[in-house]
């Protein structure tokens, strides 16, 4: 009889651009023979029975019907970040296999984020950098102001994990906090942070200086924000997306800039990413937009890829999968 | 939505303005703000009163301007690329005669007998020996901003004037735009969001990583009222803070924000993945960080200055950046500014610069100038000073 072998787990690539990353692999490969796409692709017939697990990082590799059929004993898929918009749950699920993303691990990144851009953007940090390293400045003229965020309003859309950490932070800056969310949060919760709920987003939409969407992707928060919303905001607010693209009807935000019915925005995820190069969203100077950033650190990353380690071994020897994400 | 500090810089100007003579109400309304104002206890404790004779006693009989007419203040101009911002003009003019350096050139022989004050926006005018000895009734200097490192203190006393400065006013946003360079910093913000509109971006790499800001550790070299606001800020971020100050602070303003005294620069300097200085600068503070220093941070570390830039040893500072000798530095402040165009600092790209926008908010600029607008009538009423600044004996 044949010593234990490890599990074979597959993975898109390995460093590069959009691989699992060098630093990882001692980690992985100790508890899981890992097969790139490419060697699957070479060896198709031998691997895709040993294959009983995809470690899904950044998106990669895709998964669709043609995958699923061709892995007769995949068991899970564990997925990287807390997103999950990419993933054909039903479809999965019907093949019998289980899904985990990693939503914790990514939480206080995120909400540093959230803070990060409202920052960056209320006092103009990128322009302002921009100004002070330009090669046709020659003096910083008085008159070039931003906003005060000490004091100001803050509604946050989504008061999960990641909207509470954003509160907590925010409160620090003796913000007042309003939010939004599908179920009102405890009252010693709410105390915790000073928030105030709104039952009704116009509420909230028309009471902020600075709108913080932290929600997840589905087809009810499918552009939750559109014209309608963005009319509803103050002239001199913000809006800042740390959730997802979608969330936010672009065009109905392009237009809503330029003509100045919001102040700015300023957007970790857009739709998709990145945007095409020609898109308006680029060329406006009152929008900040980074490159879906949010948990992009280097221990954040670590402890995603230890959680994903422990849910597909979880899954493979027939325990409760932990983070797991059901249909 | 900054109701509570307009609020109680109105309670100021009402009391000044309606009431005579309450110079009582008028400490007990400042001696909180004096506990909590760490650094205007610091001016008091560390710099004394030079006095002067000559200048103390403007009799009953000098006349500076007729029965109920306005005090005269100089500004520098008003509106242009330095001058005083319309609507703060506005502001003044409210309880002020404007007088712009234009207008007193033009008419020296009348206008420099009015000038009681000057009001200093952006640290223009320029103070120097012959604007002073050109105004003869000139009593007061208001600066609008704390930092008073571009006023010769001890030649500006010698004349018999006061300085005053806005400590208050400038506390919260100067504290923000250090956890918002702390945070740019960190999160590679500004680099990322040039790859995000990049003409060349075709995709996002996923291992472009920046570094954790929640749980680091902070060192606040200067902790003063800006210094505690950033700790208060960074408290909630679950950072571990270290601070370095002339004095300690008291225990329950340590534990407040969990604050740990390092009495050694060094000890906070190897500790820390996060520096940021908040010092004022003083002979004794110029050039605090040089190679020395920067040596002695950890090379995974980030340096933000929020404080002046001759603070740090610049050129020590470009090549610690250049040899990876500290990780990225974000200054809202260097020497001078802006830099020469062809300054290393301008093309690192572990270095984000901002053009001096400490206190550069809407809301900021009029609190300072009524901060500044108090101060001033204070010292024309013969009222306690709020915020008066002394030379160093």
């Amino acid at each position: 009889m044949e010593g234990q072998e490890l599990p074979y787990v597959l993975i898109d690539s390995i460093g590069e651009r959009y691989g699992v990353y060098v630093d990882h692999l001692g980690f992985l490969k100790k508890r899981f023979h890992l097969i790139t796409m490419k060697e699957y692709l070479e060896n198709k017939t031998f691997l895709s029975k040993k294959i009983r697990a995809i470690y899904m990082w950044y998106h990669r590799p895709a998964i669709n019907e043609e995958l699923l059929q061709s892995l007769p004993n995949l068991k899970v898929v564990a997925s990287s970040g807390v997103g999950i918009d990419h993933l054909d749950l039903k479809l999965i699920s019907s093949y019998g296999v289980k899904v985990s993303n990693t939503p914790f691990a990514v939480s206080t990144d995120t909400a540093d984020m959230g803070m990060a851009l409202l920052l960056a953007s209320a006092r103009r940090l990128v322009e302002g950098h921009e100004m002070a390293v330009s090669p046709d400045t020659e003096y910083f003229p008085a008159d070039w102001l931003g906003v005060e965020v000490s004091g100001a309003t803050l509604g946050i859309l989504g008061m999960g994990t990641i909207g509470y950490k954003v509160a907590e932070r925010a409160k620090a800056f003796e913000m007042k906090i309003l939010y939004h969310n599908r179920n009102q949060r405890k009252k010693e919760e709410e105390s915790a942070v000073g928030a105030v709920y709104c039952k009704k987003i116009d509420d909230l939409l028309q009471q902020s200086d600075f709108v913080l969407l932290a929600v997840t992707l589905t087809p009810q928060t499918h552009k939750l924000i559109g014209k309608r919303e963005l009319e509803l905001m103050k002239p001199t607010a913000t809006l800042i997306n740390i959730s997802r693209g979608l969330v936010v009807d672009q065009d109905a935000l392009v237009e809503a800039l330029q003509n100045k019915v919001i102040k700015a925005a300023a957007l970790d995820v857009t739709y998709p990413e990145p945007l095409p190069r020609d898109h308006p969203l680029l060329k406006l100077k009152n929008v900040i937009i980074t490159p879906h950033v949010g948990s992009a650190t280097k221990k954040t990353r670590w402890v995603m890829m230890e959680e994903m380690a422990e849910s597909i071994e979880a899954g493979l020897a027939g325990l409760p999968v932990p983070r797991e994400v059901l249909p | 939505m900054f109701r509570r500090k307009g609020s109680h810089m109105l309670r100021i100007l009402t009391s000044l303005l309606g009431r005579s003579n309450l110079p009582y109400k008028f400490n007990r309304q400042f001696g909180s703000h004096r506990r909590r104002c760490h650094r205007s206890l610091i001016y008091n404790q560390r710099y004394r009163i030079h006095a002067c004779a000559e200048r103390q006693a403007i009799t009953a009989g000098t006349k500076v301007m007729a029965e109920g007419e306005l005090p005269a203040v100089l500004i520098l101009d008003i509106g242009g690329t330095h001058g005083v911002l319309e609507d703060l003009a506005a502001l003044l003019k409210k309880h002020f005669q404007l007088i712009t350096m234009k207008e007193f050139l033009a008419n020296k022989e009348e206008m420099s007998k009015k000038i009681q004050s000057v009001f200093v926006f952006e640290r223009r005018p320029t103070i120097d020996r012959e604007l002073l000895e050109s105004l003869p009734n000139l009593k007061v200097i208001g600066n609008s901003g704390v930092g008073v490192d571009h006023l010769d203190l001890k030649m500006i006393s010698s004349f018999g004037v006061k300085v005053t400065n806005t400590p208050h006013a400038v506390a919260d946003p100067t504290a923000d735009i250090g956890m918002a360079l702390m945070l740019a910093s960190a999160r590679r913000l500004v680099e990322g969001c040039q790859i995000a509109v990049s003409p060349d971006t075709k995709s996002f790499a996923v291992d472009w990583l920046g570094v954790e800001v929640s749980g680091a550790t902070l060192g606040i070299i200067g902790m003063g009222s800006i210094g505690y606001k950033v700790a208060q800020r960074a408290r909630a971020f679950n950072m571990r803070i270290l601070y370095h100050n002339r004095n300690r602070r008291r225990k329950e303003e340590e534990e407040a924000v969990g604050a740990h005294y390092c009495a050694k620069m060094k000890d906070l300097l190897q500790q820390s993945d996060f520096v940021m200085l908040v010092v004022n600068l003083t002979p004794e503070t110029h050039k605090l960080i040089g190679k020395k220093e920067l040596e002695l941070m950890k090379p995974t570390a980030t340096l933000i200055n929020i404080s002046r830039g001759a603070v740090i040893d610049q050129d020590a500072l470009v090549e610690a950046l250049q040899n990876k000798v500290i990780r990225a530095a974000a200054l809202d402040v260097t020497y001078p500014e802006p830099l020469p165009r062809d300054h290393p600092l301008l093309n690192l790209n572990n270095v984000i610069i901002t053009p001096h926008i400490g206190t550069a908010t809407v809301q900021a600029i009029h609190t300072m100038a009524e901060e500044a607008v108090a101060n001033i009538l204070a010292v024309l009423n013969g009222q306690p000073i709020p915020s008066q600044v002394f030379p160093k004996l």
